[in-house]
């Protein structure tokens, strides 16, 4: 395998890190060496040439390359058999509704949130339980990590450059979490958004940072669905009035209420669709009426459809601690949902 | 152990426009702004469109605004560019 990338020599791995840190090529945490044998192990196992054009950066015509994109996920710690989960996030990231130069570049700062869905999931060692939000297993650890650290070379994304977000959020060190299809009775939240059962999936959404919520004295799912709803009117009021894709991360305690009850994905949808919503007056409650005008009684919903909400099982067996994943800025970027190593929507060669 | 490692940036350089040569004078030019459209923009560029014909004899001030302020220009404000003197725009809120 030939690989075009320029080659350092660095005496020892001290040498390596701050030959990769002095450059500004890393996200400020120590990086795996990228070799070229650690390289192309990752380019053989998602049987792509180093030279395959992953996509163009739209804005600033940057062409992304898999060699590229292995280099940065080495870096990140990611194994051979992480990288096609990179590779697909990356090649969802850079489909024009994602608005990638947007989502990366805007002062609201907000980080590519993955969701991986499928068996590749169980293959990777990506559980979803607990601590799904957190640093719940080394394979969306990695994952993750590989998204920032390829955004931050490959596309110049760096704080003070292309990246002017305010205040960020650690989501934009890695953001990855894996739906606990095991344990639900739910559709995966990939084939709730089409795709066939069985096909290993990434979902990408450009995304605030989660915002918890609690309710453990309740069995009755409307109820616990007026938590999660309360939590985005919040951030209607607090954040940004643009309906867009927001995820709810539902754990076994409460997602249990609602599945004995009979409650499906569409219909939790249905119902925060309904009650995630406010007047525009309410922006005069937190210190934002200079912008409320004669437009008070305006209806903002935080769903413009049901199918804009992401639903995902996920989290630890005991607790009734949820969350609520804000869109970055309302259906400006929309979330991508893409298939692992199969092409859903391909057509056969025509003749 | 020496360790041989590669290189994480893209290394192609992107396409880069051409700056225009810069301008004399601002006098009986044609200046456009390109807003991004949020609130800070309205207050910032009234003011410095005051400033540009007042202090500077700028003849013509073209004000457009992008029609979302996350994604580049619309199409027809860049086309117009090839019209001004200069242009002014931005990061920012």
């Amino acid at each position: 395998m030939r690989l075009a990338s320029k080659t350092y020599e660095s005496a020892d791995i001290g040498s390596v890190q701050e030959l990769y840190h002095a450059n500004g090529w890393t996200d400020g945490l120590p990086i795996v060496p990228p070799t070229q044998d650690a390289v192309e192990a990752c380019l053989d196992w998602a049987m792509t040439p180093p030279e395959t054009l992953v996509g163009i950066e739209p804005v600033r015509a940057m062409p992304v390359t898999a060699e590229k994109l292995a280099i940065n996920a080495v870096m990140a710690g990611c194994l051979p058999m992480h990288f096609p989960v990179v590779l697909t996030a990356f090649t969802a990231m850079l489909q024009p509704e994602f608005l990638l130069h947007g989502a990366t570049s805007s002062t609201g700062g907000c980080a590519v949130f993955v969701v991986l869905n499928g068996p590749i999931r169980r293959e990777i060692g990506a559980s979803g339980t607990f601590n799904a939000l957190g640093n719940a297993d080394r394979a969306t650890s990695v994952i993750g990590r590989a998204i920032r650290l390829a955004l931050i070379n490959i596309l110049e994304v760096r704080p003070g450059g292309i990246d002017r977000s305010t205040i960020g959020h650690p989501g934009k060190f890695t953001y990855c979490v894996a739906e606990d299809e095991e344990d639900s009775t739910w559709l995966p939240l990939a084939q709730h958004r089409g795709m066939p059962p069985e096909v290993s999936a990434v979902t990408v959404m450009a995304a605030g940072a989660p915002r918890q919520i609690m309710n453990e004295w309740t069995t009755e799912p409307r109820e616990i669905l007026e938590t999660f709803a309360a939590e985005m009117r919040a951030n209607l009021r607090h954040y940004s009035l643009h309906a867009g894709n927001y995820a709810l991360i539902v754990p076994k305690q409460l997602r249990e209420h609602l599945q004995v009850a009979g409650w499906t994905k569409a219909d939790i949808a249905e119902f925060i669709h309904e009650r995630a919503r406010i007047p525009r007056r309410e922006w005069a409650d937190v210190g934002k009426g200079a912008v409320v005008r004669d437009r008070g009684d305006s209806i903002y919903p935080a769903l413009d459809s049901p199918d804009h909400l992401l639903v995902i099982a996920a989290g630890g067996p005991a607790g009734g601690f949820g969350a609520v994943i804000p869109p970055w800025l309302g259906n400006k970027s929309k979330a991508v949902t893409m298939a692992i190593g199969a092409c859903v929507d391909c057509e056969p060669p025509k003749g | 152990m020496v360790f041989q490692v590669l290189d994480p940036t893209n290394e192609a350089s992107p396409p880069l426009g051409q700056l225009a040569p810069r301008l004399g004078s601002l006098r009986g030019k044609t200046v456009g702004f390109i807003s991004n459209g949020k609130e800070g923009t309205k207050g910032f560029f009234a003011h410095l469109d005051r400033q540009l014909r007042q202090e500077f004899g700028v003849a013509n001030v073209v004000s457009r605004t992008k029609s979302n302020y996350s994604a580049p220009a619309d199409g027809y404000i860049v086309g117009e560019i090839a019209n001004w003197d200069a242009v002014i725009t931005g990061i920012g809120d």
